[in-house]
């Protein structure tokens, strides 16, 4: 779909709307809906939408391979450090009133570190399994 | 009423869906009843699992699915003896679990167990120990921190599963 001018147009008009979205989503999931889950998923989407149109090749120049392998692991990593946070500043695992003197900033730094974690793991593994299906055939490359 | 609309939609979808054999057509559809499935999540006020429904069931699975369907031929194949044993089983379990939903409370009633445990804990005290308006993402992220935390393990697991299969059958095909 490269030469097609519709798509390439429209879809370098919309892309970096999604990518807003799922930034939008990610940091205003404490106040309205959303949170880490949807906005890996919407990050993902954008990078796919972006792949179908340019071909996987140009997606893997953008978002390299290394890069999205290593995603699935970062945000787990995160999150269980978020816990160890807990546990090292004195409280249980994953506690997060003791991440911050006031309990309460503290719940939302724990949560916020928390749906990054969520985030990137979730794109990454999202990518990663496109990123597979799609280099299996011939599709575009 | 917009719910009844709403399922009926999704029932005729299913309905198509079962008679179709054209594979891209069945994709698209699956498409289609995702879309009806968040909309229906709308209209029950359950907007953080309509968005999910519609980017992954509606978004990503169609386009893995397409992927797929590149792979293979766009008709299914004929299947080599009629279905009834797979038939009589889907229907008999599908009774057994409709039997089953008969046993729960009614929709939305107040009274219901789910609603009286630890619900008006989280909602009573919400506002002085999290102060994050939307309670879905106060639940799953702090209350239910253990269980995300699982749940972004099993994410993870899935994706490392899939590296793993779909990385040693290259490298036979290569050699």
């Amino acid at each position: 779909m490269r030469n097609d001018l519709i798509l390439r147009v429209v879809a370098k008009m919309v892309i970096p709307f999604v990518l807003l979205f799922a930034l939008y989503v990610q940091f205003h999931g404490d106040f309205g809906p959303g949170g880490g889950f949807q906005a890996g998923v919407i990050l993902a989407a954008a990078v796919i939408f972006y792949a179908l149109i340019f071909g996987l090749a140009d997606a893997r120049k953008v978002v390299p391979e290394p890069l999205v392998e290593s995603m699935m692991a970062i945000g787990v990593l995160i999150y269980a450090g978020v816990g160890v946070a807990g546990l090292l500043l004195g409280g249980n695992y994953l506690d997060y009133f003791v991440l911050d003197p006031d309990p309460v900033h503290g719940q939302h730094r724990g949560i916020f570190w928390v749906e990054v974690g969520v985030a990137t793991t979730v794109s990454g593994v999202m990518l990663k399994i496109f990123y597979m299906f799609a280099g299996r055939g011939k599709v575009d490359e | 009423m917009i719910i009844d609309v709403l399922l009926v939609l999704m029932a005729v979808i299913v309905w198509v869906l079962g008679r179709s054999r054209n594979l891209f057509g069945v994709i698209i559809l699956s498409g289609a009843y995702s879309f009806l499935m968040a909309t229906l999540l709308v209209a029950l006020d359950a907007v953080d699992v309509a968005m999910t429904e519609a980017s992954v069931g509606a978004g990503i699975s169609t386009v893995l699915l397409l992927g797929a369907l590149f792979l293979c031929h766009s008709e299914e194949a004929r299947p080599v003896r009629k279905p009834w044993l797979p038939l009589a089983m889907v229907i008999s379990v599908g009774a057994l679990l409709v039997y089953g939903t008969l046993g729960l409370p009614e929709f939305s009633n107040p009274q219901a167990p789910i609603h009286t445990h630890v619900v008006p804990r989280y909602l009573n005290e919400l506002k002085e120990e999290v102060a994050v308006p939307n309670v879905v993402t106060a639940v799953l992220a702090s209350y239910r921190g253990y269980d995300t935390l699982g749940e972004t393990t099993v994410v993870f697991t899935a994706g490392a599963g899939v590296v793993a299969l779909l990385r040693r059958r290259r490298k036979d095909r290569e050699g």
